[in-house]
């Protein structure tokens, strides 16, 4: 059993060629053609529709912020319906800082944004992660609803209810202004800093690390059998996965000048999720495809149909859940097999 | 200083929206219990039965307890049709296709509502004997909510005896505790399920009803509630009718304390009370299955 696998690995010598199983699975982490596809899409956008680039950078946070929830509930399987707090963590550090004048470097702001959400990730991981299912659920919903309640209360400080309006962002690199009436600045901005994320997540979850948090979510059992600090790599994982929230909600601050409650609520913890699973969870490309489908067809919908946009929203939620097993790239991936499968069967 | 009237208002008060959100919720409860099927669209089921008994009251003039039937059988009917058509697809799906189909559902019901009935709030016409002031000696409170609160106990009391008294209640029990086990036994669960899935949603539905005096009523009844719902149905634990009462009852009376003495962001210390319940009884306060 054993001959399968070691010869590619142990000896190195033209191994892969031989097992297509090992093939696939020493180079699982190479570069495909394909995956250059979203950015030369992400730059003709930037040219093709210069009037909808607010649209645009709306669209790169919402991957952002579901990709940051696919290493969490993707990758490592913590199901959870509350990561808007870190969202909303990210927004208010960055939203007060810069409405105090304190500090609005946009770059170094987002990663204190990325710092305040990883610490409130850390500080709730330790407590939550030893629950699972729907207590866990339940859990991140309320500790992202304190927070909500919390943000509300102190009027004073994160202008309640209303949020803080009209932030000055400082330029990027202290050359590129961001203006609130044409969003080209925003989108570029929003656009480096995914791509940086992106390959950031990208090289964690082909990590080991990354092959650690998927066996926790296949079979936790067995991780602890093997002697993985199980409970650890959990917390580290939703700590990394907060501070990439909080790069989100940070950036979406930036982005639209303001903060506000809308950024820490349920809706927007509930629409990322909708978003992962519907585009495919578990597989860096699904947070991409997703948000696309998802936000477009929002916002599509809602001009042509504005009373009553969910029922086409609502009808495709259905139809992926019913026959599309882990979302749209799911279906796409049955298909291809099937496919392969028809050619290689005459 | 606070008042006798105004204690009242809160316990009495309380309690009566706390009865709702039991009526609301108690078949949450079971059915997650049962098939740990997380269904999200229950509030769905409330609002449908809601808009049933409200509209036969408004606009066909039928008394209260005739709409109520209505109410009950009509959101169990179509509840059924949902279980069977579309819910027992996704059984063995992962609680995430769960959760993408129950809110797809949730969707396609609020936009059903704005289409069918519209956009606006329906307010519920109280029948005259119901709508006045009724004097229970040491104060005066509304008829209304004590006839919700006696309705409650009538509940609690006859799904009790349901559960605790009944062969089917036993096998419910016996589902919640061991799916597995109790299909071996020979326990149908399938069936089990359709004819609680239809129950709960109909009191869903009833409680849809009643409510829409203190929660409104409105295509996104849904989704505003939701988060309710789940905390009851979690602090109460699952599958337990006792924990989801006493659930709401706390929930209820807590939200009237707090709005009364916080009238801002008061119900900051319901979510916090519901974390240091949950840490300290992951499986809520009476459930017996490990969630």
């Amino acid at each position: 059993m054993n001959d399968a696998l070691l010869p590619a690995t142990a000896t190195g010598v033209a191994g892969p060629s031989e097992n297509p199983g090992v093939h696939g699975l020493t180079r699982r982490h190479h570069l495909r053609w394909w995956e250059a596809l979203p950015w030369i899409l992400a730059i003709a956008y930037y040219f093709a529709f210069p009037d909808y680039l607010s649209f645009g950078a709306d669209l790169l946070i919402s991957i952002l912020f579901a990709l940051s929830l696919d290493l969490a509930l993707g990758y490592a399987g913590i199901v959870t319906l509350g990561h808007a707090a870190f969202f909303g963590t990210g927004a208010y550090t960055v939203g007060m800082l810069a409405y105090y004048g304190v500090w609005n470097e946009p770059i170094t702001a987002l990663i204190l944004g990325a710092a305040a959400a990883a610490a409130v990730g850390l500080l709730s991981g330790l407590v939550l992660l030893r629950t699972t299912g729907l207590t866990l659920l339940m859990l991140t919903l309320s500790t992202m609803a304190l927070l909500e309640q919390a943000a509300n209360m102190a009027h004073a400080v994160t202008g309640g209810f209303d949020g803080l309006p009209s932030l000055t962002i400082g330029p990027v690199f202290g050359l590129f202004e961001f203006n609130p009436l044409y969003y080209d600045t925003q989108y570029l901005f929003s656009l480096g800093v995914l791509f940086v994320c992106f390959v950031f997540m990208r090289t964690l979850v082909y990590s080991p690390f990354g092959e650690s948090l998927t066996g926790i979510r296949e079979n936790v059992l067995r991780m602890h059998a093997v002697g993985a600090p199980v409970r650890r790599r959990l917390i580290v994982c939703y700590c990394i996965s907060a501070a990439l929230a909080g790069i989100a909600g940070g950036l979406w601050a930036q982005d639209n000048a303001y903060v506000n409650l809308s950024a820490l609520g349920l809706d927007r913890a509930a629409t990322v999720l909708i978003i992962l699973i519907l585009g495919g969870y578990g597989r860096l490309y699904g947070a991409f495809i997703g948000a696309v489908v998802y936000l477009a067809l929002e916002h599509f919908l809602a001009q042509v149909y504005p009373t009553a946009w969910q029922l086409g929203l609502g009808l495709l939620l259905v139809a992926v859940a019913l026959f599309a097993r882990n979302g749209i790239l799911g279906l796409g991936d049955t298909l291809w097999r099937r496919f392969q499968a028809r050619r290689a069967a005459p | 200083m606070t008042s006798a009237a105004d204690i009242a208002n809160m316990v009495l008060g309380g309690l009566s929206a706390g009865t709702v959100l039991f009526i609301v919720s108690v078949g949450l409860s079971v059915t997650m219990g049962l098939m740990g099927f997380v269904n999200l669209a229950h509030g769905s089921f409330a609002m449908v039965g809601g808009y049933i008994i409200v509209l036969a009251m408004n606009r066909a003039h039928v008394d209260l307890a005739t709409a109520l039937v209505l109410g009950f059988v009509g959101t169990a009917a179509l509840s059924v049709v949902f279980e069977r058509l579309l819910y027992r697809r996704l059984y063995r799906a992962g609680e995430l296709d769960q959760v993408l189909f129950t809110i797809g559902l949730i969707f396609i019901f609020i936009a059903t509502a704005i289409l069918v009935v519209g956009p606006e709030g329906q307010t519920l016409q109280l029948p005259p004997s119901l709508d006045g002031q009724l004097n229970l000696g040491f104060v005066q409170y509304r008829t209304y909510s004590i006839f919700l609160i006696g309705v409650g106990i009538v509940i609690v009391a006859g799904l009790w005896l349901i559960f605790e008294r009944t062969r089917i209640g036993g096998q419910i029990r016996a589902t919640v505790d061991n799916r597995r086990m109790a299909e071996s036994l020979g326990i149908n669960v399938d069936r089990l399920f359709t004819i609680t899935f239809a129950f709960g949603s109909g009191m869903a539905g009833l409680g849809g009803g009643l409510g829409a005096e203190f929660l409104g009523l409105d295509p996104q009844y849904a989704l505003k509630y939701l988060v309710y719902f789940l905390i009851v149905v979690s602090v109460g634990g699952l599958g337990s009718v006792l924990g989801v009462y006493c659930a709401s009852l706390i929930l209820g009376v807590l939200n009237f304390v707090l709005t009364f003495y916080l009238p801002k962001g008061g119900t900051i210390f319901i979510y916090a009370l519901t974390i240091l319940i949950l840490l300290l009884r992951p499986q809520g306060l009476l459930g017996r299955k490990e969630p």
